[in-house]
């Protein structure tokens, strides 16, 4: 198929971008979206122009580091997916597609479709742990039991993948899915319960520090997840920060 | 120089702990004053430095990625083993070590793979502690399973997530340190040069990646965490940003690499479907645990569902040829993997490839799903339940075990693998080759260490899965902050590492200088054209079976494609700012010249051994044929073009386990 492209390029951060429009042809159903930007940036690269430059790494949908917003979604029109294991078959000849990068204050641009994400690193520095050391002399990986329904909810939260596809769909750029499942995954298990209300309270002042907003229960941060991260994240998130300041 | 493997005295059950007993130890006062930096933050470098910090060290710690999390290790699916023998099965600490050296076809050091599995129960004990949520059955305690090549359940995972759950269980001890200011993260920054001073790695070179700026950083000792080389075939389960570069600048300024040639074809992972292909998606091991891997027993069958005439699912249990289990009816769908990906070679190039490209073999779990949901059935108590209702009950459970991975699956391919089996093939996946290291993990240079895939030292000429996560994390939690340490004692009067120093001066120039070069060449060619040229080679000569022919042909070819690179290449942009091609133009360049030392260390073991398959030597049913004459660790000394690479023989000892016949039949 043949598409045109229109997409954000912008030099470094303190320049300010546009779109520009590009043209590919010869483009493969069975490719994914990733690949179809290789083949513009090679045609790029030969003609002597500055190639696209974006995010990605594993292309199999689980690092986390590919970010593109793609015809107003982010990670583009398929369901649970990220942007690396989009395929093109969702699109048809003739098609415009927009590509922005993912857009939040929190999250400014490097380089056309390239965002600095670490403000989710910093709020993971402000408590994503358990305090352990990893000197290997804990006790005995059985001793205590763990229910399979918390061992199970705890690993969903687990899955995050902390692309900030969340961030990006949302109207307020919150970043409370995100921190939910953070908080979440801990809170679920009993080794987290030793500094639960700490952890809470320090990772959501850092996300507040950083700029992110608020959650006003739109849910569209749940169905952009790649990973179909569930609202009740959110929901235990603020219990826990309830019971952590009474 | 002569290798010493430094391998302490003693019985093999004694050599780690006599060892931990005897080493020099350095007071927590001094271990403010020594500064370490890690490359790389997988589960090998992110589990050292937070270690390393915890103990007092000060850490610096580099990512190419934008953050520690999204190392390469992430992507890891199906487990990790500890011979923590909760199944009962007869498990030990021994019987760990023994399948290790029996599945990397007797290639490995035996009292490196003794200490693994020594301290692998640990790890499980450690991540429980640190919140990793492994899977867990009814009772709440930890739930196993099987992997190739071995007879026990001893696997535990997360979902098809292990690796990612792994690997934020290291990256979250790193934040703790990172909070505290023991660790100094670099992300998007990638090292261009190890820095030697009086003999000893006393810092490196690295490149910020947004900025192009080029930094000094010193330290007493530096760590190489930066993961394998399987991008040197282009197509692999790799990331895309997955390099050599680190491991082999430091091969450069002494450190010797060791088997290059062995490399981990890995049996299930989706076919390519064109030549725009940017790389190759793994689907986990552990779906041989369920999975029955199987090609139409007919040519005509074949012919016809090529053709899109007859679907799998119309072909009768006798109409098809379930090769493993025919071959190798003790572990059958789970042998080692250099095992199934050389059976599924032979009945694809005997004409049984099942898609369009010829190169597909199918992983059917129809029989599954019937024996989940028979038992479901009886769980629940549903009497005469229909065919239709087995396979719903069934696939429920499927579902809970590798929902994740059928995902991944119908997603890439667009097929539905409840409803018709997965097609597979295999696929680049891992290096056991690597940097050479000691005992102690450290290179043949002073002060410089390789740990996890970096290095060579655990997993001989195969890797048995689920075994990759084990070395990582034992690499960097248990072993590297003991074996550091026995050297650090001696740099407690060092004081501060300047980077102010000739040593520094050259180092940068040198690394200035080849940056320079490429913006200026203005050649004709882009870098992927030269990566996928050479992927073309490595596959097509150094992948699943190897001759001397075709090896020789492939050093040819591949010295003679570097030249054209080092002419012709073309990298758009400047030096100063995010330029992702001029990234890759440094790390192609190293590949072209590892990619030459692979093809001559293939040529030069003349027998077959685990993943390194050399046609002149099988067996009459094809098996791979050792010589003992090549039990030896082959470790290469840099000496200017590969071609001038001069070879170290580490003799292999075995004293605890008898040397064997690999047979899984």
């Amino acid at each position: 198929m043949n598409l045109t492209l229109k997409i954000w390029r912008q030099k470094d951060a303190s320049t300010k971008g546009q779109m520009v429009d590009y043209k590919v042809t010869e483009i493969s159903e069975h490719m994914s979206f990733l690949e179809m930007m290789d083949v513009l940036n090679e045609q790029l690269v030969n003609a002597g122009e500055q190639p696209v430059a974006f995010d990605h790494d594993c292309r199999e949908g689980i690092c986390g580091m590919c970010s593109m917003y793609i015809n107003g979604e982010a990670h583009g029109p398929d369901r649970g997916v990220t942007t690396c294991q989009l395929h093109m078959r969702m699109f048809k000849d003739g098609d415009t597609i927009t590509i922005e990068p993912f857009r939040a204050a929190s999250f400014p641009v490097i380089k056309d479709l390239v965002v600095d994400r670490s403000a989710f690193d910093r709020i993971q520095h402000a408590g994503g742990y358990i305090s352990v050391n990893t000197s290997g002399n804990t006790q005995d990986a059985n001793t205590t039991p763990i229910s399979k329904h918390a061992a199970d909810e705890a690993m969903d939260a687990a899955t995050c993948i902390g692309c900030g596809a969340c961030v990006a769909t949302c109207k307020n750029s919150s970043a409370m899915l995100f921190v939910g499942a953070k908080v979440s995954q801990y809170a679920l298990l009993p080794q987290g319960q030793v500094e639960a209300a700490d952890r809470v309270q320090n990772m959501v002042a850092q996300m507040d520090l950083e700029g992110f907003g608020n959650c006003t229960n739109t849910g569209a941060c749940e169905v952009e997840c790649p990973k179909g991260i569930s609202l009740d994240n959110i929901a235990r998130m603020n219990r826990e920060l309830m019971k952590a300041s009474v | 120089m002569a290798l010493d493997s430094k391998v302490p005295k003693g019985s093999i059950k004694d050599k780690w702990t006599d060892y931990k007993n005897h080493i020099n130890l350095v007071n927590p006062a001094n271990k403010r004053h020594i500064d370490v930096i890690v490359v790389g933050t997988g589960l090998a470098g992110g589990s050292a430095s937070a270690t390393l910090a915890e103990l007092g060290y000060n850490v610096k710690s580099f990512a190419y990625q934008d953050s520690p999390r999204r190392a390469h290790s992430i992507a890891a699916q199906g487990g990790i083993n500890a011979a923590k023998n909760y199944q009962g099965d007869g498990d030990s600490t021994y019987r760990l070590f023994y399948d290790t050296v029996k599945g990397g076809d007797y290639r490995s050091r035996e009292a490196n793979v003794y200490r693994l599995a020594e301290v692998s129960a640990n790890i499980i004990d450690q991540c429980v502690a640190q919140g990793v949520p492994f899977a867990r059955d009814y009772g709440g305690l930890l739930d196993n399973r099987s992997f190739g090549g071995v007879l026990v359940s001893r696997t535990f995972y997360a979902k098809g997530q292990t690796g990612q759950q792994l690997l934020l269980g290291a990256y979250s001890a790193m934040n703790r340190q990172i909070a505290r200011g023991k660790i100094e993260m670099f992300n998007r920054h990638e090292m261009l040069d190890v820095v030697i001073v009086d003999g000893k790695a006393r810092g490196i070179i690295a490149r910020n990646l947004v900025t192009g700026e080029i930094e000094r950083h010193a330290a007493h000792a530096v760590v190489i965490a930066s993961g394998g080389y399987g991008n040197v075939y282009f197509l692999s389960t790799n990331a895309m940003g997955s390099n050599v570069t680190a491991g082999w600048k430091v091969h450069k300024k002494g450190a010797y690499f060791a088997n290059p040639c062995y490399t981990q074809i890995h049996p299930t992972c989706i076919p390519r479907s064109g030549d725009y292909q940017s790389k190759l998606t793994l689907m986990s091991e552990s779906l041989r645990n369920d999975g029955r891997i199987w090609v139409p027993k007919n040519l005509e069958d074949v012919q016809a569902i090529r053709e899109g005439k007859l679907k799998p699912t119309d072909l009768t249990e006798d109409q098809r040829d379930y090769y493993l289990e025919r071959r190798y009816p003790a572990f059958g769908n789970l042998v080692p993997r250099d095992v199934a990906s050389r059976a599924a070679k032979e009945r694809c190039d005997a004409g049984y490839g099942v898609n369009a490209t010829g190169e597909a073999v199918y992983l059917d779990f129809a029989a599954s799903f019937e024996r989940y949901g028979k038992e479901q059935a009886k769980i629940q108590n549903i009497s005469n339940p229909s065919a239709a209702k087995i396979k719903e009950l069934g696939q429920e459970i499927v579902r809970a075990k590798y929902g994740n991975l059928f995902q991944m699956y119908e997603k890439i391919v667009d097929e539905n693998p409840y409803e018709t089996p997965m097609m597979i093939y295999p696929a680049v996946h891992y290096t056991m080759g690597g940097v050479w290291v000691d005992y102690n993990l450290m290179t043949t240079i002073p002060g410089c260490y390789a740990i996890g895939e970096a290095n060579f030292s655990d997993h001989g000429a195969n890797r048995l899965g689920a075994s990759a996560l084990m070395q990582g994390l034992a690499d960097g939690y248990f072993v590297l902050p003991y074996t550091i340490g026995d050297y650090l004692a001696d740099d407690i009067r060092t004081g501060k590492i300047t980077t102010d120093s000739p040593e520094f001066d050259a180092a940068e120039k040198e690394v200035s200088e080849r940056i320079t070069f490429f913006i200026n060449n203005k050649g004709t060619h882009s870098v992927d054209y030269y990566h996928k040229k050479l992927g073309k080679i490595m596959w097509d000569k150094c992948g699943m079976s190897r001759n001397a022919d075709g090896l020789k042909t492939a050093i040819e070819e591949i010295s003679t494609l570097r030249k054209d690179f080092w002419e012709n290449v073309n990298v758009p942009g400047t030096a100063s700012e995010y330029n992702e091609q001029l990234a890759k133009a440094g790390r192609v360049a190293d590949f072209l010249e590892l990619g030459e030392l692979f093809a001559k260390d293939a040529l030069v073991r003349e027998e077959s051994a685990g993943g390194h398959f050399r046609e002149e030597h099988q067996t009459e049913e094809g098996e791979a044929k050792r010589v003992k004459e090549f039990q030896f660790v082959s470790a290469w000394e840099y000496k200017g073009a590969p071609k001038e690479a001069i070879l170290h023989k580490e003799e292999l000892v075995y004293e605890n386990i008898e040397v064997k016949e690999r047979s899984y039949k």
